[in-house]
């Protein structure tokens, strides 16, 4: 009895101001939007990608994923320079030189068995790191889950890719079509868990995307939000 | 077995017992890590998602390091204090069961992953620390940090980071969606119904 006092009085000074409430003032727009890509991805992009990853042999789908990611490492070099980050840019660029020399054209990742590791910046967190706020939370068709911050840096990384390189439109038609496959097919086993942990397939997803770009934004070490903070005395004083 | 490797072997079980009897927060989690890694690595079953093996493994090397009532309470929130310890233990017991079966999928992954300690800034005296790691496997490093508290048992584990998303915060809207529509017993009745149907 004395153990649920002292618990209850703990938690209530952890959540007196809690519940973080979301910036989603287009939440029902949004919900629409989630559900529309939902159903799509469960009709084509996921079958497609299961399809994909049991026709593929894993080294083929692994080279095809290093393909697009040495592609996009020249992008987070110039994204880490924009954000003035020199000693990770320089890293960025050797790998993407030694993956595009070494490793056939980016189909191997050999710069990461020698020690440069891959650090991703797209441009919605350059405009981060240089202060702009993250805005509303936004769902487009398609692309899914983003921000206004997010919206705005999208069209730039998107004209860094490969099918953005090649004039002929057949080709890069392709080209998309087969990043678009290789990232859901990479994304398959998470939201398989997605499916069982979520209540709200919605909100979780939205609380996750906003809180993983926060915390990308600051190269994994966030400061702490008000809704953050824990009781000064932990329920853990109480017996067990 | 050659004497050089038995006596290595003396002083690995020595350093790592030593780490365990001062109880550094870092030195928990990297043993507690490094324990999970090696049974999964040395048990075909657990890799390939046997949920029942997976909670017994999660209820004798996890469990023992985790304040999960802590836990709970806070993902809850205020609500929590209006709970009946009745009420209180089933939530506990339905959240374990939703976050095992999580943790069983996220385990059917490792291979050939370990996980490395970042630096800490923390005083002696803090009695709530923040520990960061990394797990390295294939892929890009996955961000995997933890919340302890200093209790009379030893440091206990209280909130997990994946990829920069706490799991209490992430869970404190999810619950009150439920406790909004349909109280305590409703956010109770959702979880059971969920984890019911994921075992089917």
């Amino acid at each position: 009895m004395k153990s649920s006092i002292v618990i209850a009085v703990a938690a209530s000074c952890a959540v007196g101001s809690a519940q973080a409430q979301p910036n989603d003032p287009l939440e029902p727009f949004n919900r629409a939007i989630f559900s529309f890509n939902d159903a799509l991805d469960r009709a084509v992009l996921a079958p497609v990608a299961r399809g994909y990853q049991a026709v593929v042999p894993e080294l083929a789908r692994q080279g095809v994923s290093n393909f697009f990611g040495n592609f996009g490492d020249g992008w987070s070099a110039i994204n880490q320079l924009l954000q003035g980050k020199g000693e990770a840019a320089a890293t960025m660029t050797m790998r993407v030189a030694t993956n595009t020399l070494f490793g056939i054209g980016g189909l191997f990742d050999v710069a990461s068995d020698l020690g440069m590791e891959r650090q991703s910046e797209d441009f919605g967190q350059t405009l981060g790191w240089w202060g702009m706020p993250a805005g509303p939370y936004v769902v487009w068709p398609l692309f899914g889950p983003s921000t206004v911050r997010d919206s705005l840096g999208r069209p730039l990384d998107m004209a860094w890719s490969p099918s953005a390189a090649v004039n002929d439109s057949t080709v890069g038609v392709s080209l998309s079509v087969l990043s678009l496959v290789d990232t859901r097919a990479n994304l398959l086993s998470a939201t398989r868990v997605l499916d069982d942990i979520a209540l709200d397939k919605y909100s979780f997803v939205r609380d996750a995307y906003v809180a993983r770009r926060r915390n990308l934004v600051y190269d994994g070490n966030p400061p702490e939000l008000p809704e953050d903070r824990e009781p000064a005395t932990p329920p853990a004083a109480a017996p067990k | 077995m050659s004497l050089q490797r038995v006596l290595s072997g003396v002083v690995i079980a020595f350093a790592s017992a030593a780490a365990v009897a001062q109880t550094a927060p870092d030195a928990l989690i990297r043993q507690v890590s490094t324990e999970v890694i090696e049974t999964i690595k040395a048990d075909k079953s657990l890799q390939s998602g046997d949920v029942g093996k997976i909670v017994t493994l999660v209820d004798t090397k996890v469990m023992p390091h985790v304040n999960f009532q802590r836990m709970t309470a806070s993902a809850v929130g205020r609500n929590w204090r209006t709970a009946t310890p009745e009420q209180q233990k089933r939530l506990q017991e339905e959240f374990k069961t939703l976050l095992v079966r999580t943790y069983a999928g996220a385990l059917t992954q490792v291979k050939d992953q370990t996980v490395q300690l970042r630096p800490m800034r923390a005083a002696a005296e803090d009695t709530e620390v923040v520990v960061r790691t990394e797990v390295k496997g294939k892929g890009d490093p996955i961000q995997l940090d933890y919340r302890l508290e200093k209790a009379d048992g030893g440091w206990k584990i209280y909130d997990v980071n994946v990829l920069g998303v706490w799991l209490v915060e992430q869970y404190r809207n999810q619950f009150a969606q439920d406790i909004n529509a349909g109280g305590i017993d409703g956010l109770i009745a959702k979880l059971a119904e969920r984890n019911k149907g994921a075992k089917s």
